[in-house]
């Protein structure tokens, strides 16, 4: 378990002043303008060797991400934009880093700038978050005033700007180029890869898009060093991490701890159990609506981290862990995510438009058991006609949750189908 | 994808007024010259501010400002949900029903908002001045039930305190937003799990003078290697 001295994000609650007094106190812009003086090499190498994973849900390494860079500056700028819509059901991390340690970003927006040779940074922050964005402005407002950022940041002679977009309510934007889409000023769907981001992205110019948290934890790897960070967790697994406990539990939350920790200590420690006792747990989504549910014999033993959820046919995603005790309908749970995914398809291909149309009508059918056994299998294949047929990711998102129900619970499934035809058929015979 | 349309019945003109004018322009400013269509989602947003909804002539008068044809603002103001195509009440009440909030009750909170208002779901009040809608994941999971008024997040919600907000709210008063259930924020109800420690302790530093020799030393390295004749 992560000692408080090994927490990242120290004013997670909001129990402390979030604004630049208080954030200087707890160690941030703490020798931001030595870190800048090692050079973008040397920082990007440091995040390299720290082992730092994307923190949004697909876990591709960070200073891989910045080294794709260009590394000298063109007619075409570059810009760093940082994923704030954060929408994921189940996450609600970056929420608090934004309203209570907007400075960390803020210093975090400026170190990977620079470090990616960007003077320019757009945050696309959700637009539900009102009241988040109106901190993370004060905190930027703050910044530029104390000199910070701006046209000599930190006094390191590099001209940085920092602006904050309010989007509009798309889960899609969410995905990387359906952002730099919006942030254009159009619908949100994603684009075509390749061309990736790094090389046309926001306005056709070298962009990198990387999440609030992401970004957020740099400047204390930085400053403590690489080593520090990759001592936490396990190989490729490395540091701390937010999680976000839902659902069925005692004490519901966010947290800050160890990389690789077992989900039981992770909801046994923090979240004050499971409701009812660890026996009374039917099932866990551990990273996020998009990944596969788990079944309680395999979150006995599972770790929270890329790996071992990987392993178990899961993910850890943004680790928004949604617990369900055996009070769950878990075929209504799952139906409730395929009526989101259909919600949220931005209409662009059409297995996914179509896909999860008829994904969420079957799912409903399912839930009271007004089906045929047959199809249950035919609900599976469809998924896998969905998953990787799309532009973007919100296809294989649809097709998971549901792939998972049938993995490891088909035999409700199939229960509930055979109660169905039961009840309907006793039913018709009172009525003979 | 949900269908969205604009109302049938649309008022004649629209005009920023000077302070939303003024904030209009401060938001373009914040884009590069020729990308002033980044500013269409912000400038939609303080049209719905000043109006309560989008209206047609609004989408019209941000096209000319912008510089961009109707459609393509008609498209993203269609798109983004957030986007009231026909007019809310004063107070619109947003229930999210995701699966988090689900599992903790949202269909409670959801029952007293129909029956305290006697509004169904996407329906306004006669006067105006309530409307209820159902949303998809606010982002406050840990925090769920919830439900957005305006701009503030009610967290923790379950019927009574539903019933609560609203009566305040008709009483005219403001209620107080975030958990309703006494929690600091996102924290663990009852004693805090982590962050109890003094959070302006000292945190060990590294060496960066050593890391940059060692940062050297490995590029001059593999440098030497990468010159080196292949045997």
């Amino acid at each position: 378990m992560l000692a408080d001295k090994d927490r990242i994000f120290t004013n997670l609650y909001g129990h402390h002043d979030w604004r630049l007094a208080g954030a200087r106190a707890r160690g941030d812009w703490d020798g931001t303008k030595e870190i800048l003086a090692m050079g973008p090499d040397w920082i990007v190498d440091e995040m390299k060797r720290s082992g730092l994973r994307g923190r949004g849900g697909a876990g591709f390494p960070t200073g891989l991400k910045w080294s794709f860079m260009p590394k000298v500056e063109s007619e075409r700028p570059h810009y760093l934009v940082v994923n704030a819509d954060e929408g994921e059901p189940g996450t609600c991390k970056d929420r608090d880093m934004l309203r209570f340690d907007p400075h960390k970003l803020v210093e975090g927006c400026l170190i990977a700038s620079f470090a990616m040779r960007a003077h320019a940074c757009y945050i696309y922050i959700r637009g539900e978050f009102y009241n988040e964005a109106s901190n993370l402005q004060v905190a930027i407002d703050e910044a530029y005033a104390a000199g910070l950022i701006g046209d000599n940041a930190c006094g390191s002679g590099w001209k940085f700007d920092l602006y904050l977009h309010r989007g509009a309510g798309a889960y899609i934007c969410g995905e990387e180029t359906a952002l730099i889409e919006s942030l254009e000023g159009k619908k949100g769907q994603p684009r075509l890869k390749p061309p990736f981001p790094a090389g046309v992205g926001l306005y056709g110019c070298p962009t990198t898009v990387n999440n609030v948290e992401s970004i957020a934890v740099a400047p204390t790897i930085l400053r403590r060093g690489a080593s520090w960070f990759a001592g936490i967790g396990r190989p490729n697994n490395t540091g701390t991490k937010v999680f976000c406990i839902s659902g069925h539990v005692n004490n519901p939350c966010n947290v800050e701890d160890a990389m690789s920790i077992p989900l039981k200590t992770l909801i046994e420690k923090h979240a004050g159990g499971v409701r009812g006792g660890w026996d009374n747990l039917l099932a866990v989504i551990p990273g996020g609506a998009s990944v596969p549910v788990l079944p309680k014999s395999i979150c006995d033993n599972v770790l929270m981290d890329f790996d071992s959820l990987r392993d178990v046919k899961s993910g850890l995603g943004t680790a928004a862990v949604m617990v369900m005790d055996k009070s769950t309908d878990i075929v209504a749970a799952i139906a409730r995510l395929s009526a989101f995914y259909k919600h949220e398809s931005c209409g662009q291909c059409t297995p996914c438009r179509e896909g999860t149309g008829w994904m969420a009508r079957v799912m409903k059918r399912m839930v009271k058991g007004d089906a045929t056994l047959e199809e249950i299998d035919t609900l599976e294949r469809v998924t896998y006609q969905v998953e990787g047929h799309t532009i973007c990711a919100l296809g294989d998102a649809a097709a998971w949750p549901i792939q998972g129900l049938i993995r490891h619970f088909k035999p409700e499934m199939e229960r509930r189908i055979a109660a169905y035809r039961d009840a309907k058929v006793r039913a018709s015979a009172k009525a003979a | 994808m949900s269908v969205r349309q604009l109302a049938k019945q649309q008022p004649a003109s629209f005009a920023f007024k000077p302070e939303f004018l003024e904030r209009a322009k401060k938001i373009i400013a914040k884009y590069p010259a020729g990308r002033q269509a980044s500013a269409v989602i912000p400038l939609l947003d303080i049209a719905q501010r000043q109006e309560g909804w989008v209206t047609k002539p609004a989408v019209d008068v941000i096209a000319q400002m912008l510089e961009m044809p109707s459609i393509r603002v008609l498209e993203v103001a269609t798109f983004y949900t957030m986007f009231e195509l026909q007019p809310v009440g004063k107070r619109h009440i947003q229930v999210c029903t995701n699966l988090p909030c689900q599992l903790r009750g949202s269909d409670h909170v959801v029952k007293a908002c129909q029956d305290k208002l006697g509004l169904g779901l996407g329906e306004r009040s006669a006067d105006g001045q309530f409307s209820l809608m159902e949303v998809e994941c606010a982002g406050a999971c840990v925090n769920a039930p919830m439900a957005q008024i305006g701009d503030d997040y009610f967290e923790d919600l379950d019927a009574a305190s539903m019933g609560k907000i609203i009566d305040a709210l008709k009483r005219g008063e403001k209620p107080k937003p975030g958990p309703q259930n006494g929690r600091v924020h996102s924290a663990p109800m009852g004693n805090f799990t982590s962050l109890t420690e003094d959070p302006t302790k000292p945190i060990p530093k590294q060496d960066l003078a050593a890391a940059k020799a060692a940062f050297e030393k490995a590029k001059a390295e593999a440098a030497a290697k990468a010159a080196a004749p292949k045997p």
